[in-house]
């Protein structure tokens, strides 16, 4: 059914996003929640943030190097459905930035923290994806 | 020196989504799909944890400030209050319906798909509507 993927892989792409998120802990003091720093860009002028900038800039380069150097070929795009990207987007742009955080920020950082609130977050945007995509996909019977 | 770091976390980050198909929605929503399931990206978190957890616990046990800034930045809220459970709960409602959470969505630019682009700029659209209601 699934196109197969290398547990290896997925075990050390992982340990490279809980190295990641380590270093710029351990460096320079900083939470490794993407939205976080994605979104903070909006809230204060770019030229007093440059290390978020570089962050962001180094994530799709870091993708884009991993295809170029090992040969995998890059993921498909998601479904090409307008009205739910844009849906999409917007929910997990608001929700996040009311919630504070996304997988990462409260997932990793925050669980690595045993922080409550993170906790608290993770489990409730786990449950409520499974939920929606059972409600969406076998309920309703869209193909998302 | 902290641009340093900064880029080169992202890089490691970004590399790390990519090797781990965290990048795939499909791969993603398969993961959430519990009638047909796809445990794979459990080893994700797995893998992140067991570095991330006991170099946390490390970091902020021995050391009083980074290697390369006065001090750390530090979530400032403690609460669980409306507004995380809710915005959780949202967050989690999108992540389902494309498989794009903010991360991978970022880090997918790389592959030039004119999908990500628009789910990333409706993302910074939806922070932006929530920064200007919380105001």
């Amino acid at each position: 059914m699934f196109e197969s993927v290398s547990y290896i892989h997925v075990l050390g792409g992982g340990a490279l996003i809980g190295l990641a998120a380590l270093l710029l802990f351990a460096g320079i003091g900083r939470i490794a929640g993407i939205c976080g720093i994605a979104f903070s860009l909006l809230a204060a002028p770019i030229r007093t943030q440059v290390w978020r900038v570089l962050f962001l800039l180094g994530l799709i380069a870091g993708a884009f190097l991993f295809h170029t150097i090992s040969g995998q070929p890059a993921p498909a795009a998601p479904n090409n459905n307008l009205p739910l990207l844009i849906i999409g987007g917007l929910l997990v742009g608001f929700g996040t930035a009311m919630g504070n955080g996304c997988t990462s920020g409260h997932g990793i950082c925050g669980i690595s923290r045993f922080s409550p609130r993170s906790i608290v977050a993770t489990l409730t945007f786990m449950v409520m994806a499974i939920i929606t995509m059972f409600v969406v996909r076998h309920v309703l019977g869209w193909s998302i | 020196m902290q641009k340093i770091i900064a880029l080169l976390a992202g890089l490691l980050f970004g590399a790390g989504l990519a090797a781990s198909d965290m990048n795939n929605p499909e791969r993603v929503q398969g993961f959430l799909d519990l009638l047909n399931w796809d445990p794979s990206l459990m080893f994700v978190m797995m893998g992140a944890l067991a570095i991330a957890m006991p170099g946390f616990y490390w970091v902020q046990k021995r050391q009083g400030k980074p290697f390369f800034a006065k001090q750390f930045f530090m979530p400032t809220k403690f609460d669980i209050d409306k507004d995380l459970i809710l915005g959780a709960s949202l967050f989690g409602m999108g992540w389902a319906i494309v498989g794009y959470c903010p991360g991978p969505a970022i880090a997918s630019l790389a592959y030039a798909y004119e999908e990500t682009l628009i789910f990333v700029i409706a993302m910074f659209a939806g922070a932006k509507v929530q920064h200007l209601i919380s105001k």
